[in-house]
């Protein structure tokens, strides 16, 4: 039971100013995995029966550095930005909202590390 | 989280059911939503089989006829009769729609009548739309400007007039509104399909010199963003609206504004 008038309940804490960015960065890197994507899954089927050392050696060659790393980095951003909206969209709690975003946050951005870390590694050789 | 089953006191049972098309040559099924909150009892489903020939072609015919014939407590809106008010929309055969634009006839089995979905009964076919309308309030739908009045009408191209076809006809029916599951989960910040779609109509009229502060108003992760492109809302809009479409030319208009 409130006696705010229905206008100062709309109205609440006022507009955001925010949600260009996002939306803004979520078709770029959505944009951004079609190609990355196709040619990820082209280049799997290529080196899908390749040794161990012809993989490493694939990963090592500079542009196939440069777009598994542009892929990892698109991947995890987009997930981010995704599940970052299914959160908001149907966690109602407001402590549950929280830490729903600080794990999606820290699982997303660990895992991106990890991938753009391992990719480094294959590619300068620190085995 | 979002609730996906209805409360205890909320479960729709059978309700009763009134036979009257006895001798009839045309006679339908009516099953329609009932809940008075006086009597405190659960939602009901009540079955009304009537005689077409009693009564006019449309929907809204066949429940002013049981409300006149068969069971005055049924209540439900209706003011105009052709599609130009608004007020009898309700979900019919499983679409939000106006009643009284859609022929009985078009509609194969029982005539299944609930109010518009999501929304807070107040009693039978009679949702409230307060927290609409007053989401409607909250954008100012109307002219803003800062040059002072000119003593005649404020002209406008044929060009720019041409924008705002496909707005203007909007009935603010709340069909829309109530068939997008984002406006369900997020309806107390998003601002749902119908009031977006008027906020564009003001956004693109070209008379208008409020267009950024309009924007700064929507500038928001839930009242604008929510719009996941569901699509239900141009589906089910009974003017043929495309409110999916105005929402998407915010968007555009947000980013432009950055570049």
């Amino acid at each position: 039971m409130s006696l705010r008038s229905d206008l100062g309940r709309v109205k609440g804490l006022g507009s955001a100013k925010a949600g260009v960015h996002h939306w803004r960065l979520q078709r770029l890197t959505a944009l951004a995995l079609v190609p990355l994507s196709l040619w990820f899954v082209a280049s799997l089927m290529c080196v899908f029966k390749a040794s161990h050392a012809e993989v490493v050696q694939w990963v090592a060659q500079p542009h196939v550095t440069v777009l598994l790393l542009a892929l990892s980095i698109a991947l995890f951003w987009h997930l981010t930005l995704g599940v970052q909206v299914v959160i908001e969209d149907y966690v109602r709690t407001p402590w549950k909202q929280v830490v729903g975003q600080v794990l999606l946050r820290a699982g997303a951005g660990l895992g991106g590390l990890l991938a753009v870390v391992s990719i480094l590694k294959i590619s300068l050789g620190l085995n | 989280m979002a609730e996906f089953t209805l409360p205890k006191n909320s479960k729709v049972k059978a309700g009763k059911t009134v036979l009257a098309a006895a001798g009839a040559k045309r006679a339908r099924r009516v099953v329609i939503y009932r809940w008075d909150p006086d009597s405190g009892e659960n939602p009901r489903l009540d079955t009304f089989e009537i005689d077409l020939d009693k009564c006019g072609p449309m929907v809204l015919d066949a429940i002013i006829h049981i409300k006149n014939d068969l069971d005055p407590t049924l209540s439900f809106r209706r003011s105009c009769r052709e599609g130009i008010c608004g007020s009898c929309a309700m979900n019919i055969d499983g679409t939000n729609t106006l009643a009284c634009t859609v022929a009985t006839a078009s509609i194969k089995g029982d005539v299944k009548i609930y109010p518009l979905p999501h929304m807070p009964v107040q009693k039978d076919l009679v949702p409230d739309l307060t927290h609409f309308f007053a989401q409607y309030a909250s954008i100012k739908p109307w002219l803003q400007t800062d040059t002072a009045p000119p003593d005649r009408e404020r002209l406008q191209t044929k060009e720019d007039r041409a924008k705002i076809d496909g707005l203007y006809e909007c009935i603010l029916c709340a069909c829309c509104s109530t068939s997008c599951p984002s406006y369900w989960w997020n309806s107390e910040r998003y601002l749902g399909p119908a009031v977006l779609l008027q906020a564009y109509r003001w956004l693109v009229d070209s008379r208008d010199e409020a267009t950024g502060e309009r924007l700064d108003n929507l500038e928001d992760p839930f009242r604008l963003y929510r719009c996941h492109t569901i699509m239900n809302c141009a589906k089910t809009c009974p003017k043929g609206l495309n409110p999916a479409k105005a929402i998407a030319e915010i968007k555009k208009m947000m980013v432009s504004r950055t570049l």
